[in-house]
């Protein structure tokens, strides 16, 4: 019996990924033994984004040679920056066991924000911070009702989505705002050779969260609220702070995608931006994030909101009618929710 | 409230405690609502001792370890650690001070590896300022050396506990109660949904720890384990501290004649 539990607990410490528990060469004999890790339907879950991202890429490929061209590269890159930073925040709420479903809302109503100060005058930089500082304020009021109004995360940032909603068709008037400024211009359009400047803002956005998931207190105990709050609350950690700490982070990504996509369509619009919320929630469960909480990473949602926008991207490019894209994602993500029952 | 220094231990019989009184409970008292859960509670737990706490159920000893624990506070009376007279507000306070509590639960994160849940909220950092960054290294080989320093039966310190086995969890939960220079480890049924052979493991663990020099506070039903474990026992019974008796000078019959109130201290 005790032989047979070491040699099985030492391949889970193998097979576990980039997330908390991990290689420890001193302790474990190190070489994955590779047959093993692919019978095993729970590697499959976690590798499902970058795997699924190869596969559609091939695919794209060889039915229409233009997809990889620079250009298109360049443009599936830029449409999924402000996809990845959503992304990254959304995963720290699902890392609680919570949902933000406010997201889209919240950067709607960042953008609408960032309008507001342009309009009154105020220089580009203030505009930003507005933006952002909005998308943290919505989370923080998120956050604290629910961790401290103790009401569950589903139903306050539902409640929240019709707030921001709300909020950025009364700010706005129900009138977009648009935004000429060389900075923004520069900001959408400029970068470094192929990677662009969103692109940019949006990796260094997951590098950080990455620092902050996996080599900070705060990210453990993030992950120990998400897997179990009673060891958590019994070890002294405060879950009613984790909890506005994540809403409040994922606020924050929020007002800072509102920026990105002010950049983006030259104008800040009181639009629905639907389609982010549920590919930012599709991200993160073809990212391998467990929606019950406990279990995470950065880049499986990284990896998730690039296959998303490459499965858009590709579609168009065939010509497939655009009405089929919802389908298209919907099935996707249902497709990573099954292959994540084998996780554990 | 009776004087805490005056009154001597309650009666020992005639084998004589060796270690020294670590928790001393005078006159402890605590009311929820109308039930009075605890009745002037006197009792003691000796530094290198195992002391099993018996009793009903609804017989107040998990309200009294609670108590300890810095869970409830009591109304009435005093609790002493180490002769300093303590009153914690949270469970956070009391293992400031170096009482640990094995829940029930174990109270593991089952997602996180062995290492991670043995410095769960006590993480070790370095850097300066807002970056100080998670010393990985440092807990892993941190936990290495609880690990072994206690001979416990883990495979690796970097598997997920979800990997492990009842008996490995409770191994993992008990290493980090008997981490950080804790002296009292309160453990509850600690036993309880094992199998024969990882009972026994744990209780040889249970016995390191009490060699080690700390005291164990010891919650069970199982009474062949208090008989084989303890070398005190209290009985409680209906919210007080009914008797008190040396584990060897008495035998399994007395403790439950005691229990039921059959036998009076």
């Amino acid at each position: 019996m005790v032989s047979a539990t070491t040699s099985t607990s030492r391949d889970g410490a193998r097979r576990s990924g980039p997330d908390g528990a991990d290689r420890d060469g001193a302790a474990t004999p190190a070489r994955p033994r590779w047959r093993e890790r692919l019978a095993d339907p729970g590697t499959w879950a976690e590798l499902a984004a970058p795997v699924g991202l190869v596969v559609l890429v091939v695919l794209f490929q060889v039915l229409d040679p233009t997809f990889l061209t620079l250009g298109n590269i360049e443009a599936m890159l830029a449409a999924a920056a402000i996809l990845v930073v959503l992304a990254t925040g959304q995963t720290f709420t699902v890392a609680t066991g919570g949902i933000d479903l406010a997201v889209a809302s919240t950067m709607t109503f960042s953008a609408v924000m960032f309008g507001v100060a342009f309009g009154a005058g105020a220089p580009v930089g203030v505009c930003v911070v507005v933006s952002v500082v909005t998308g943290l304020l919505f989370g923080l009021a998120q956050g604290l009702v629910i961790g401290y109004g103790r009401i569950t995360d589903f139903i306050v940032t539902i409640g929240g989505l019709s707030i921001a909603s709300g909020l950025a068709l009364v700010v706005s008037g129900g009138q977009p705002q648009s935004i000429i400024s060389t900075f923004m211009l520069r900001l959408s359009t400029g970068g470094v050779g192929v990677v662009g400047y969103p692109v940019l803002v949006a990796l260094v956005v997951a590098a950080a969260a990455h620092v902050l998931l996996f080599h900070t207190r705060f990210g453990t105990h993030v992950l120990a609220a998400g897997g179990s709050p009673e060891a958590a609350t019994a070890t002294g950690i405060s879950t009613r702070r984790v909890k506005t700490a994540v809403y409040t982070l994922s606020g924050t990504c929020a007002g800072l995608a509102g920026v990105l996509l002010v950049a983006r369509i030259g104008a800040a619009e009181p639009a629905a931006n639907t389609q982010f919320l549920l590919n930012a929630v599709a991200s993160v469960v073809l990212g391998g994030v467990a929606l019950m909480g406990g279990r995470a990473n950065i880049a499986g949602p990284l990896f998730g909101a690039l296959l998303l926008t490459a499965l858009t991207n590709g579609l168009t490019l065939l010509g497939v009618s655009q009405f089929y894209q919802p389908v298209a994602v919907g099935s996707v993500v249902v497709l990573a929710a099954f292959l994540s029952r084998y996780q554990r | 409230m009776s004087s805490p220094t005056t009154t001597a231990p309650r009666p020992t019989g005639p084998s004589e405690p060796t270690g020294d009184v670590l928790l001393r409970a005078r006159g402890v008292s605590l009311s929820f609502g109308s039930v009075r859960a605890l009745k002037d509670v006197d009792l003691d737990l000796r530094a290198g001792e195992i002391t099993a706490i018996v009793g009903d159920n609804g017989a107040g000893k998990s309200t009294f370890v609670k108590c300890v624990a810095g869970v409830h506070r009591p109304d009435d009376g005093t609790i002493e650690l180490g002769g300093d007279a303590v009153s914690f507000r949270d469970p956070q306070e009391a293992r400031e001070a170096g009482i640990e509590t094995v829940h029930q639960s174990l109270a593991l994160v089952e997602d996180l590896a062995v290492w991670q849940n043995l410095y769960l909220n006590r993480e070790l950092t370095k850097g300066v300022g807002p970056f100080r960054v998670l010393d990985r290294r440092g807990m892993r080989a941190g936990a290495r050396d609880m690990v072994s320093g206690l001979s416990v039966n883990v495979p690796s310190t970097t598997s997920r506990v979800r990997r492990l086995s009842g008996g490995q969890r409770q191994a993992v939960a008990i290493c980090r109660a008997a981490g950080f220079s804790s002296r009292l480890v309160i453990m509850d049924e600690p036993t309880a949904a094992l199998g024969v052979q990882e009972t026994e493991r744990v209780e040889a663990l249970i016995r390191r720890l009490r060699d080690d020099g700390r005291a164990v506070l010891l919650v069970s039903h199982n009474f062949e384990q208090v008989m084989r474990l303890s070398d005190q026992v209290w009985v409680m019974r209906s919210g007080r501290c009914a008797a008190g008796r040396r584990t060897e000078d008495t035998t399994g019959e007395e403790i439950v004649a005691l229990i039921t109130g059959a036998k009076s201290a």
